[in-house]
């Protein structure tokens, strides 16, 4: 374990990475490798969503919407539906970059709100997106969704139906998008995130430009919900509104609570636990359900309740998540300090009082 | 035009509903600053309570006179007082432990209540909706050709009923201005000898009761209810506590009215698929350009 720590970030993530590139090697499974590609663009979208949420500190409770653009982008503009075929790879940079705008759109007003208001404003517009896709049906065919996308080609090797390729392509968008956080997290913009977070007036008084801070924040975690909405649109050959409610958005963000918001690495195990749950975890308590003889037992009706109760109790607590970063433990902790003196200096009164 | 004043009633009797509910929004976000996400769940239990207590007293028909009097207050009063117990609760195990935590904590906080009383509903009452049995009387009047139904002067009334009734607690009694100097400085008021937790208690049950009255009236209205019901109506009483200033007990009246109307118009005069995309869209204009409200004070950004 020590050996382990002591390495060196990056070749921790070459060795990472090699053993998940030989996995399929080793476990040829289709139905775990299946798992793991979807799995791979909810990480995509926590990631995401972690920019905006864990290191700027606004919180987004719509960002399933952006998920919807980027898929609904790849699904208009790669698939018979207006007859334009994108190639997947290019569908690549341009569904973050159309995300990106949307995001920025959806920023500019918006981002001077207090941060409540803005969980409302991004909850308002999470649910005006889908709404939108499912109105607009001489485009989106409403209810019944963009059918038929097209699938990837690499060279002339065609995706189709398997599993193996789009787990390949999972883990490759994955390794981008850790690069990436990680060289932000780290960059003037990364910690000027972090200045936002704990203390907006402050940040501002110090000369980070907080508007443009905010925004970029908004436009690059939108742009990961674009990559993840062309993975996932291109896996699925299939979007409908149906997939991008509101409860994805919390989906996305009870990966975050658990996780530990602000922590890469938190946020990935958050992600990869909750897929799992909802994708084994819960089907495997149903099936043990049944053997006892608890016939009308069914655990996948609990979904929302545990989302819930992660919500609840994370907050109450550990509000710093399962594994949180050092930053975000100590900012709560000054919190809980404070209320620890509130209620000292209180109980000095109520003995004082006659 | 008997199109429009037809559209106008209907409007006012959607508003009313939508007006209770701000009520509690606005309440408890004036106490202790919290969007109370869970709010409009509180409000489809009240339906769910209400069918609950129909069931329990086997009524299942139109009733007149004076049983049907007595019906209505009992049962509302039924609602009232269940779902006030579960506002509390709610405040008592999910909320107080946060109130000096991080604002975003308990929003955090409130939006899983709102999913476990959202998956409780569903369990309990099934993932469909669910019909309430019609008991108060389909009468009807006619004023210039405009319809009236009896139930829609109910729901109007019981909301402007309700908002003077608070507006006589909050600003003429002890309690009242024990909320009020809470809102305005919590630190100040337990100074004064006020007791915070059960001020902040006494909000959360007054205005969860009150969401439990519109979840009745909703219920007998609409004639039927749906586990998840409460999302919407609660983000547009949300949005109507914000139109009127958030805070302020008139203000939420008058954006529970306003809402009303929009959907109203919104549906006979646009289409019925984009009411919520207007209701939406109006909130988050009101928020860009006018946070403060139609009728509330701007507040300065606290350090």
């Amino acid at each position: 374990m020590k050996f382990w720590t002591a390495l060196d970030p990056r070749l921790k993530g070459i060795v990472v990475l090699g053993l998940l590139v030989f996995f399929p090697f080793i476990d040829p499974n289709a139905a775990h490798l299946n798992f793991l590609a979807d799995a791979a663009t909810f990480v995509l979208l926590a990631l995401g969503l972690n920019i905006v949420v864990g290191f700027a500190g606004l919180l987004d409770l719509g960002y399933a919407a952006f998920f919807a653009i980027g898929s609904y982008s790849y699904a208009m503009l790669a698939s018979p539906q207006f007859n334009l075929h994108v190639p997947f790879w290019v569908m690549l940079l341009l569904a973050p970059a159309i995300t990106a705008i949307f995001g920025i759109l959806l920023g500019a007003p918006t981002l001077r709100l207090r941060g409540d208001y803005l969980a409302i404003v991004t909850l308002g517009f999470g649910e005006i997106v889908p709404q939108t896709f499912l109105n607009l049906s001489q485009w989106t065919n409403g209810p019944n969704g963009i059918s038929a996308l097209d699938q990837p080609v690499l060279f002339n090797y065609k995706f189709g139906l398997q599993t193996l390729p789009y787990y390949f392509v999972g883990l490759f968008l994955l390794a981008v998008a850790i690069i990436v956080v990680h060289n932000l997290q780290d960059s003037r913009l990364g910690r000027s995130w972090m200045a936002i977070r704990e203390d907006e007036l402050a940040a501002a008084h110090m000369g980070i430009n907080t508007t443009k801070a905010k925004l970029s924040a908004f436009a690059l975690g939108a742009s990961f919900s674009g990559l993840a909405g062309v993975a996932y649109a291109s896996k699925l050959s299939l979007v409908s509104p149906d997939n991008f409610q509101f409860n994805v958005s919390i989906f996305v963000l009870s990966m975050l609570v658990l996780g530990g918001m602000g922590n890469i690495y938190g946020v990935i195990i958050g992600s990869l636990l909750l897929s799992s749950l909802e994708r084994f975890i819960l089907p495997q308590a149903t099936i043990f359900a049944h053997n006892l003889g608890f016939m009308s037992l069914d655990f996948s009706n609990f979904r929302f309740m545990m989302y819930g109760i992660i919500l609840v109790a994370i907050m109450l607590f550990r509000p710093e998540g399962l594994f949180p970063s050092r930053q975000r433990k100590a900012e709560l902790h000054v919190a809980q300090l404070d209320a620890a003196l509130a209620s000292q200096e209180q109980s000095l009164y109520n003995e004082a009082a006659p | 035009m008997e199109l429009f004043f037809q559209q106008l009633v209907n409007g006012l009797s959607l508003g009313g509903i939508y007006a209770l509910i701000a009520l509690g929004y606005t309440m408890v976000y004036g106490i202790i600053e919290l969007i109370n996400f869970a709010h409009g769940d509180v409000y489809t239990l009240g339906s769910f309570f209400s069918l609950a207590i129909l069931t329990a007293l086997g009524i299942t028909s139109e009733m007149h006179g004076f049983p049907l009097v007595a019906t209505i207050l009992g049962v509302m009063a039924g609602a009232m007082v269940f779902c006030g117990i579960v506002g509390v609760l709610i405040e008592r195990f999910a909320y107080r432990r946060l109130r000096n935590a991080p604002r975003l904590a308990p929003l955090i906080t409130a939006i899983g209540v709102s999913f476990i009383l959202e998956n409780i509903m569903q369990l309990w009452q099934g993932p469909s909706p669910v019909p309430i049995p019609t008991f108060i009387p389909e009468a009807s009047f006619a004023i210039g050709g405009v319809t009236i139904q009896v139930k829609q002067v109910f729901v109007v009334g019981l909301a402007v009923f309700m908002m003077i009734a608070l507006q006589l607690f909050v600003y003429r009694t002890k309690l009242g201005k024990a909320m009020r100097a809470t809102a305005q400085d919590r630190d100040a008021a337990q100074l004064m000898g006020i007791d915070i937790n059960m001020t902040i208690a006494l909000t959360f049950l007054i205005g969860s009761a009150l969401a439990g009255s519109a979840g009745f009236v909703s219920g007998v209205y609409y004639g039927t209810t749906w586990f998840f019901n409460g999302f919407s109506a609660g983000l547009k009483a949300f949005t109507a506590a914000v139109l009127g200033g958030i805070g302020n007990l008139a203000g939420a009246m008058l954006g529970g009215f306003v809402i009303g109307l929009v959907e109203a118009f919104g549906a006979q005069y646009v289409s019925d698929q984009w009411t919520n995309v207007m209701v939406f869209s109006l909130l988050v204009l009101v928020l860009i350009f006018r946070p403060s409200g139609l009728l509330g004070e701007s507040l300065p950004n606290k350090v």
